[in-house]
C-alpha cells in the first residue's frame, strides 16, 4: 500500500463517502497500518528536531544530513542496507513469535549465540572448500540461535516461565558464555587488547554482492523475511500460528498441537537472529569478539514493533532504521552531535509508534461511513 | 592478625563488601519495581532510569557540589521518566512490557547524549560511614566502608513491607494490582493509582543509578550499568514481590556479582563471566523451579501481564 493510496482514501472520505462505501471498509485497515506508523515517525522526528534545537543545532540541517548520511549518496545507501540486513533478521526474532503472542526480546541473546556457533563450526572445518565451510556456517548459526530462543519457548510451554523476562535474561547469559570463551577457551593468543577467536579465513568470508559493497547478508534477510512472511500468510502452519496467537484455548479445542508451534516458531525466530550473528561474522567481523553486542537485537525489536509484526513490512522499516544508525556518523563529524544521538531518535521514535497504538479504529475518516 | 592470614578470607571479605556496595542499586530499583509492579504494571525501562540517574546525580553533583543534590535529581529524573511510562501506558491497548523496552533505549540513549561532558570532570562524592575502625586489616576496613544510601535502602524494605500490609496506600496499590475492578468499584482512578505507583518506582530507581555515579564505582561512564536494572526487574520475581525477601535477594545478588572481581583478585580467572551472569542463571533457575503451567507464580499481583 503506497502513500498515494492513503490520499486518495483520503479524498474519497471527504468528498464522496458514498460513492465506494465498500472501499475504505477493505482497505481502512491497511491504510491505518501504513499512515498511523507514518505519522508517528514524523512526530518522533519532529520531537527530536526540537530535541537538537535545544543544543543550539538547525534542525532543518539535521533532516538534511540525516538523509545524507541515510539514503544521499550510493555510498550511504550501502551503509545503509549493511546495516539494515543484521535489523531484518533480529526483527524476525519478535515478528514471528509475535503471531503466537508471545513478546521475545532476546534476539540479541540469539544473534550472540548464532555467531559463536558459526564461528566454532567454522574452525573446526578450516581447510574444507569454503562453500562447504559458509553452509555449514548457515547452519549452526540458524540451530544455535534457534535452540537459545527455543529454550525461552519451552520454558514457557512447560513450566509457564514468562517468555518475555527469560529470553531477555538469556542475552546476558548469552554474553557471558561468548565473553568467557572469547577470553579463556577459544581465544586467539594473537589478540592482545581485544580478546578475539581466531579468525575464520578469508577464503570464508560470504562476500559483497556483485558491483556493490553490500555483503551477502541482505540477501539473508530478504529471504528470511519473504519465506517468513509466506509461512505466515499463505500456510495452514502459519494459519494455526496464528490462530493459536488470536485465541489459545480456540487452537486447544480443534486441536492444534500448541507445544509444537510455539517450539518452532520461537525455533525459526532465534534461527533468523542467529543468521545475523553468523552474517556478522562471515560478512564483517571475520571472527568472533564482544563487538557483536552491538544492540542489533534490541533494534530489531523497534524494527519489529514499527513493522506491526508484519514480516514483509519489516524490510522497509529495516532499512529506514538502518539509514538513521548509518547517518549517525555524519551527524557526529557535521553537526558535532554525539554518537548517543541515534539512541535517542531510537527511543523516541520507539515511544510514538507504542503511542500511536492507541490510535487504530479511532481515525474517523477510516472508519467507513455507514 | 598476621600478615599473611588474610589470603584465604580476601574472598568472602570482598564478596561481603560486594554485597553491601554491588547490592545498593539492585536494592533501590528492585524496591521501587516492587511498588510498580504491585499495582499491577510492569516497568522494563528501570535500566534506562538507572542510567540516566546516574548521569543526572553526577552533572547535579559536579555543577553544584553537593552529591547530595545530586540524589535529589537522579530521583526527579527517575520519577519524571515514571511520569512518561505509566503515561503511555494509560492510552488504551498499549503494552507495557514494549514501553519499558522503549523507555530503557530512550533512557539509555540519553543519558549519553546528554552525559558526553560529564566523562572527563570529577565530581564530589557521596560521603561513606567507617564500620570498620576496629580492626587493622585494610580488606576489613574496605568492606566496611557503608554508603548512607544502603542503610537508607535497608531500612526502607521493612517500612514498605509494612506499608504494603497496613496502610492506605498500601492497600490502594495492591487493590489495583489484584483487581482493577475492585478499585474502580470503591471509586479510585487504577490509572492515577499506577501512575504515582511508577513514579515512585522510577524515583527509587534513580537514586539507585545516582549510587552507581557518585559512590561506586564513584564516576560517569557509558559501561556504568551492565544490565542492573534489567537484573532488579528480574530479581523483583525472584523476590515474590516481597520488600523484605527484595532486600535479601539484592544482597545475594550483590555477593554473586562480587564473586568474579573477588576470585580474580586471587588469581582464579578462568570463570569470571560466568559468575558476572551469575544474577542471571540464578533468576532463570528460581523461575524454572517456581513456576508451573498450571499456576502463576505465588504472590504475583494478578493484574501483571507478565504472569497472566
Amino acid at each position: 500500500m503506497t502513500s498515494e493510496a492513503a490520499d486518495s482514501a483520503e479524498a474519497a472520505g471527504a468528498i464522496a463517502p458514498a460513492a465506494d462505501p465498500g472501499f475504505l471498509q477493505r482497505y481502512g485497515g491497511t491504510i491505518e497500518y501504513v499512515l498511523i506508523p507514518g505519522a508517528a515517525l514524523v512526530g518522533a522526528l519532529a520531537v527530536f528536531g526540537i530535541f537538537v534545537m535545544l543544543f543550539g543545532k538547525n534542525p532543518l540541517d539535521l533532516y538534511f544530513y540525516m538523509y545524507q548520511g541515510a539514503f544521499g549518496t550510493w555510498f550511504s545507501w550501502q551503509n545503509t542496507l549493511t546495516r539494515a540486513a543484521p535489523l531484518i533478521l533480529t526483527a524476525l526474532c519478535t515478528a514471528l513469535p509475535a503471531q503466537l503472542g508471545m513478546v521475545i526480546i532476546g534476539g540479541e541473546g540469539a544473534l550472540l549465540i548464532g555467531a559463536l556457533s558459526a564461528t566454532s563450526i567454522a574452525l573446526a572445518l578450516q581447510g574444507m572448500p569454503p562453500l562447504v565451510v559458509q553452509i555449514a556456517m548457515v547452519i549452526a548459526g540458524v540451530v544455535g540461535g534457534g535452540l537459545w530462543i527455543m529454550l525461552s519457548g519451552a520454558l514457557r510451554q512447560y513450566r509457564g516461565v514468562n517468555e518475555t523476562i527469560s529470553s531477555l535474561l538469556l542475552v546476558y547469559i548469552g554474553l557471558a558464555i561468548l565473553n568467557h570463551l572469547v577470553e579463556g577457551a577459544m581465544r586467539d593468543p594473537a589478540s592482545l587488547n581485544k580478546p578475539s577467536t581466531r579468525e575464520i579465513g578469508a577464503a570464508n568470508m560470504i562476500g559483497s554482492i556483485p558491483g556493490t559493497d553490500v555483503h551477502w547478508g541482505l540477501v539473508f534477510g530478504l529471504i528470511a523475511a519473504i519465506a517468513s512472511y509466506i509461512l505466515i500468510y499463505h500456510t495452514v502452519f502459519g494459519f494455526a500460528a496464528r490462530v493459536a496467537g488470536g485465541n489459545i484455548r480456540a487452537a486447544k479445542i480443534v486441536g492444534l498441537g500448541v507445544s509444537k508451534l510455539i517450539l518452532t516458531v520461537c525455533f525459526l525466530a532465534g534461527g533468523a537472529a542467529g543468521l545475523a550473528g553468523m552474517v556478522e561474522v562471515a560478512a564483517v567481523q571475520g571472527r568472533t569478539n564482544a563487538n557483536l553486542a552491538a544492540g542489533y537485537g534490541f533494534t530489531g525489536i523497534l524494527v519489529a514493533f514499527l513493522a506491526r509484526q508484519n514480516p514483509l513490512a519489516i524490510i522497509p522499516v529495516a532499512i529506514l532504521l538502518g539509514g538513521i544508525s548509518a547517518s549517525g556518523g555524519l551527524l557526529q563529524r557535521r553537526l558535532g552531535l554525539p554518537d548517543a544521538s541515534v539512541l535517542v531518535l531510537q527511543g523516541i521514535i520507539f515511544v510514538f509508534v507504542l503511542a500511536s497504538d492507541a490510535l487504530y479504529g479511532r481515525i474517523g475518516f477510516l472508519k467507513g461511513k455507514s | 592478625m598476621a600478615d599473611g592470614s588474610i589470603g584465604l578470607w580476601t574472598v568472602p571479605l570482598a564478596v561481603l563488601g560486594g554485597a553491601i556496595r554491588v547490592s545498593t542499586p539492585f536494592l533501590f530499583v528492585s524496591l521501587g519495581e516492587c511498588i510498580t509492579e504491585r499495582s499491577g504494571r510492569i516497568n522494563l525501562g528501570l535500566e534506562g532510569t538507572l542510567v540516566m540517574g546516574a548521569m543526572s546525580a553526577y552533572g547535579i553533583s559536579y555543577v553544584t557540589g553537593s552529591p547530595w543534590l545530586g540524589v535529589l535529581a537522579a530521583g526527579i529524573t527517575g520519577a519524571l521518566l515514571g511520569a512518561l511510562h505509566a503515561g503511555i501506558c494509560s492510552l488504551p491497548r498499549v503494552n507495557d512490557v514494549a514501553v519499558g523496552i522503549a523507555l530503557m533505549l530512550f533512557g539509555t540513549g540519553l543519558a549519553f547524549y546528554l552525559g558526553k561532558p560529564l566523562i572527563e570532570p570529577t565530581a564530589p562524592r557521596l560521603p561513606a560511614i567507617d564500620f570498620g575502625w576496629w580492626s587493622d586489616v585494610p580488606q576489613v576496613r574496605a568492606a566496611l566502608r557503608v554508603n548512607v544510601l544502603f542503610l537508607i535502602g535497608v531500612a526502607l524494605a521493612p517500612i514498605l513491607y509494612w506499608a504494603f500490609r497496613t496502610t492506605r496506600w498500601g492497600l490502594l496499590i495492591r487493590t489495583a494490582g489484584e483487581s482493577s475492578d475492585a478499585a474502580r468499584a470503591m471509586g479510585h482512578s487504577v490509572l492515577l493509582i499506577r501512575l504515582r505507583a511508577t513514579m515512585v518506582g522510577g524515583f527509587l530507581a534513580g537514586i539507585g543509578g545516582s549510587f552507581l555515579s557518585l559512590f561506586y564505582p564513584g564516576s560517569w561512564n557509558e559501561g556504568l550499568s551492565s544490565g542492573q536494572g534489567i537484573t532488579a526487574v528480574a530479581l523483583v520475581i525472584f523476590a515474590r514481590w516481597d520488600p523484605l525477601l527484595c532486600l535479601w535477594a539484592s544482597l545475594a545478588f550483590g555477593g554473586a556479582a562480587a564473586l568474579g572481581p573477588a576470585l580474580q583478585s586471587v588469581g582464579v580467572t578462568s570463570g569470571y563471566h560466568l559468575f558476572n551472569a551469575a544474577p542471571y542463571i540464578l533468576t532463570l533457575a528460581i523461575m524454572i523451579i517456581t513456576c508451573s503451567p498450571k499456576r502463576t507464580l505465588t504472590g504475583a499481583p494478578a493484574e501483571l501481564s507478565i504472569t497472566r
